[in-house]
């Protein structure tokens, strides 16, 4: 292993990197929407079967109508997602497929059947099967979509913070020793809460937006105005949720991806009584000097918030990207390792790894088998810092990760206020005067992909350069292709998916544009 | 349960899913016949609505198929999508087409026009079977990689071409026409069964009759192949792999109930099509096609894997081959997703429960004004 790392072509790991961030993003475009709309869509299909109203009827429909053209986007770069993990990451994929393919078996099993075997029902069977399926049919649609993201993010939770999993050096792979562990890990259950509670406010962003221009345009102001409250309310409710579901998963960050937490912070050198930066003029060109620096330039802070966050403790100790490097002591007494420790043990694993594959092959004693097994389980912990050769390969990039996490944040304060703001004023039946609140309602939708978008790349970026923390670089879980061939395709997935976004929008302008048919 | 039952029942349940999935490209060859059968927009609508209902079945079961395949068989899933890039990139951009273009296509301001979102359906509904029938194919007559047992780098293909090289192998474009001409019939028997309009039920009796005979000579061929041929065996106390003359017919006559199954998978397919195509007023074709059609390519995977045989056979080192044994998942892992899998009755039970309710009178041109039709 050690020479295919050594003549590792690097342009492929940066390609199947790119080609895979970049199905991601546009992934994330669509599947927020999906899985709001999906929510938004029940609740106002409940107030029809529950009023028998046409306008509600309409209204879901209207909604319905963009959630299918959304809807086949997800579905779409969702099955290159599946793909790539075989086709760029399959050394990846051999190591890890029997804890993750697990629950990617599972969601296709479990969620995905039902996603699409119910939403066929919910666009096609308005004339065709009874309001209480239809109605049935509109919740399972979200209910699978939702247990589909619990499946996914299971995985990707896993990747993050690998647990009920044993090395097994016969087959050369990471084997499940515990489904509960990995299904039900803190970890998964954060990214699970918070992952589904931002699509629900993405989506009630979108509501209000849309149904904002058309109180703007003075058009089909009933719909609009029920969308509104419908929108606000779930919306202002799931953001809520979201700010408690954060501040959990910024705490289980801290707990478990110590680095990835001091890069959201641009944190360098940590201590006790750490305060939380509100703001700091970082370079986002550059990776800043955390080697020599202690916090960077200009910043504002929320003193002790940061200590706070991450121990629960205004006086906790927060480690900083330094202080990771060079190894601290945390705050149950233990030691946590330095990094050329931790190389020192990841080479350990992989020379134990070596030994105990030839001794097998030469039919050595049992004995001497079960001591090399050992030595490799105690230190595979580290073993990914085996194949890691200088300090700056295990920071990742600290400006992406601090601005991402603070646009995250703001944007979603911003919406809460907007949420409140829209309710304040439907509740003081002025809200179609309020037409400066209609027009940052509208700004709001792009605001919030933006944001979206940048929760993603908090938790996938800040935890570069592993695969699978601690346990695999990008680099190991590479296939063996050119890449020409990686280039190749990413260029033309960019194509495909850019022109498909760029049709999505301009039929979803025009849906809008022509209304519900009211 | 034993390990050795469980590497068995997830080999069941991948090719049960394959099985499925080949029944299922119905919606690709019902695709493929856009242009030809439908003469008019609103006939060419017609048979899009009529696969858009169905095309979420297929390309879920093509998912699931994947990740189970993935979870059950890791060793599979990264030594031919890592090998085979460009036959799996190829297969994956035609269904991608696929996925937007029901959806977008009648969509005011879709930019690219009907017509060609249309042209990316058949373009799926040709490349789709095509490809998806040359990778199965490699079951049978192998592929060109190597897998490092003693290293990490798990596996790599033999030759430059990745995966492309299946379509130089005349026995594997044998196989792809066949699935693709059977993807046509089933494409026909599904458009006769769901269509109202009895016009255009008329135009499917020649691509139905055509299709028919051109897949009866492949498959016989490639099963005449197959039968009397070498096949890939090991033995599993050495494991190791070695050619067997006419392994797979051994390997019909060893598991005798399977080679039942295929004489009635069989059977079934043709009194499908013969039955459609002599009475005209005959609708059920789909059923009994396709059920044959499961059987049959069920029985086919399973002879490919069961018996000490290597499922996918490495044409650059014979020892490299796959077989259910070396490349499974852990024992933990296999029985933690056979309990999951014991919900499979029930998704299929919701699914057919949905699919009759939606399926209660065929498609006619109101449905095309429907506010959501395609």
């Amino acid at each position: 292993m050690t020479d295919f790392i050594a003549t590792m072509d690097a342009g492929v790991v940066d390609w199947a990197r790119a080609q895979f961030a970049l199905t991601a993003i546009y992934h994330w475009i669509f599947v927020p929407l999906t899985l709001g709309l999906a929510m938004v869509m029940g609740i106002m299909e409940t107030m029809y079967y529950r009023t028998g109203s046409e306008v509600w009827k309409q209204t879901t429909k209207f909604w319905q109508k963009l959630f299918g053209i959304n809807f086949c986007v997800g579905i779409a770069t969702g099955l290159a997602l599946e793909f790539e993990f075989g086709t760029n990451w399959s050394n990846y994929s051999y190591l890890v497929g029997d804890v993750f393919g697990a629950p990617l078996a599972i969601e296709g099993i479990v969620a995905f059947f039902m996603e699409s075997t119910f939403v066929a029902v919910m666009f096609f069977g308005w004339n065709r099967v009874s309001k209480g399926f239809h109605l049935a049919s509109t919740w399972l649609t979200g209910l699978g979509a939702t247990l589909s993201a619990w499946w996914i993010l299971v995985a990707n939770a896993w990747m993050q913070h690998p647990v009920g999993q044993q090395f097994n050096p016969d087959t050369l792979r990471n084997e499940m020793t515990s489904f509960c562990e990995v299904a039900l890990s803190p970890v998964a259950i954060d990214k699970f809460v918070h992952t589904v509670l931002s699509t629900w406010v993405l989506g009630a962003v979108f509501v209000v937006g849309i149904s904002s221009w058309y109180l703007l345009k003075k058009r089909q102001t009933e719909f609009a105005q029920k969308s509104l409250r419908v929108g606000a309310i779930f919306g202002l409710i799931a953001s809520a949720l979201l700010m408690a579901s954060g501040d959990h998963s910024a705490y289980t960050v801290a707990q478990t991806q110590p680095m990835k937490l001091a890069a959201m912070e641009g944190l360098y050198k940590g201590g006790t009584e750490q305060s939380l930066t509100v703001f700091a003029a970082i370079n986002p060109f550059a990776q800043p000097d955390y080697e020599n620096e202690d916090e960077s330039e200009m910043k504002i802070a929320l003193p002790y918030a940061l200590s706070y966050l991450s121990t629960r403790d205004i006086n906790g100790f927060v480690p900083g990207v330094r202080d990771i490097l060079d190894g601290y002591t945390k705050e149950d007494g233990t030691r946590e390792l330095s990094l050329e420790e931790k190389m020192e043990r990841g080479k350990c694993a992989i020379a134990a790894l070596q030994e105990y594959r030839k001794a097998r092959k030469e039919n050595a004693p049992e004995e001497f088998l079960t001591l090399l097994n050992d030595e490799i389980q105690e230190n595979m912990p580290y073993f990914g810092y085996g194949y890691v050769s200088e300090r700056a390969q295990v920071v990742p990039y600290i400006p992406v990760c601090f601005y991402a996490f603070r646009i995250m944040v703001g944007g979603g304060c911003l919406f809460i206020l907007l949420f409140i703001s829209v309710l304040f004023f439907l509740h003081k039946r002025t809200i179609a005067q309020a037409r400066w609140l209609m027009g940052l309602a509208l700004l709001c939708i792009p605001i919030a992909y933006i944001v979206s978008e940048c929760g993603w790349l908090v938790a996938e970026f800040g935890r570069q350069p592993w695969t699978i923390q601690d346990m695999l670089p990008t680099w190991v879980g590479i296939s063996q292709v050119e890449s020409s061939a990686v280039i190749t395709t990413f260029f033309l997935f960019l194509a495909l998916f850019t022109t498909l976004l760029v049709v999505e929008i301009n039929i979803m302008c025009k849906a809008i544009k022509k209304g519900p048919q009211l | 349960m034993t390990y050795t039952f469980l590497q068995h029942y997830w080999c069941f349940v991948v090719a049960l899913l394959a099985a499925l999935l080949v029944f299922l490209l119905f919606v690709q060859g019902a695709n493929s016949l856009i242009f030809s059968v439908g003469r008019t927009a609103d006939e060419r609508r017609l048979i899009v609505n009529a696969t858009g209902r169905k095309w979420e079945f297929t390309f879920t079961t093509l998912v699931t198929f994947g990740g189970a395949f993935f979870a059950s068989y890791p060793l599979f899933y990264a030594t031919s999508f890592g090998g085979a890039y460009w036959l799996w990139m190829i297969i994956l951009f035609s269904f991608i087409l696929q996925a937007v273009s029901y959806e977008f296509q009648s969509k005011l301001g879709n930019l690219l026009g009907v017509h060609t979102f249309q042209i990316f359906l058949v373009i799926n509904g040709i490349v789709g079977p095509l490809l998806l029938g040359a990778a199965v194919a490699t079951f049978f007559t192998g592929s060109n990689f190597i897998v490092h047992h003693s290293d990490f780098v798990i596996s790599e293909w033999a030759n430059a071409s990745h995966g492309l090289d299946a379509l130089l192998n005349p026995w594997n474009i044998v196989f792809a026409f066949a699935v693709a001409f059977l993807a046509r019939i089933l494409g026909c028997l599904y458009l006769n069964n769901r269509l109202a309009n009895e016009d255009l039920r008329n135009h499917l009796r020649t691509p139905l009759t055509i299709s028919s005979i051109v897949f009866v000579v492949l498959f016989l061929v490639f099963l005449g192949r197959v039968l009397l041929g070498q096949g890939y065996a090991y033995d599993p106390q050495t494991g190791v792999i070695f050619l067997e003359p006419m392994k797979y017919l051994h390997n019909l006559l060893t598991m005798w109930p399977l080679l039942v199954m295929l004489v009635l998978g069989v059977v079934f397919v043709l009194f499908g099509i013969g039955m459609t195509l002599w009475r005209p007023a005959y609708r059920r074709g789909i059923w009994v096609t396709g059920f044959g059609t499961v059987v049959t390519v069920l029985v086919l995977l399973l002879c490919t894997a069961w018996n000490n045989t290597a499922y996918y056979p490495s044409t650059a080192d014979l020892q490299s081959s796959l077989t259910m044994q070396n490349s499974s998942s852990s024992e933990f892992t296999l029985r933690t997703m056979f309990y999951v899998s014991l919900l499979i009755p029930f998704v299929l039970a919701y699914i057919i429960y949905a699919w009759r309710s939606i399926d209660k009178r065929p498609i006619d041109m109101e449905d095309i004004n429907d506010e959501h039709a395609y």
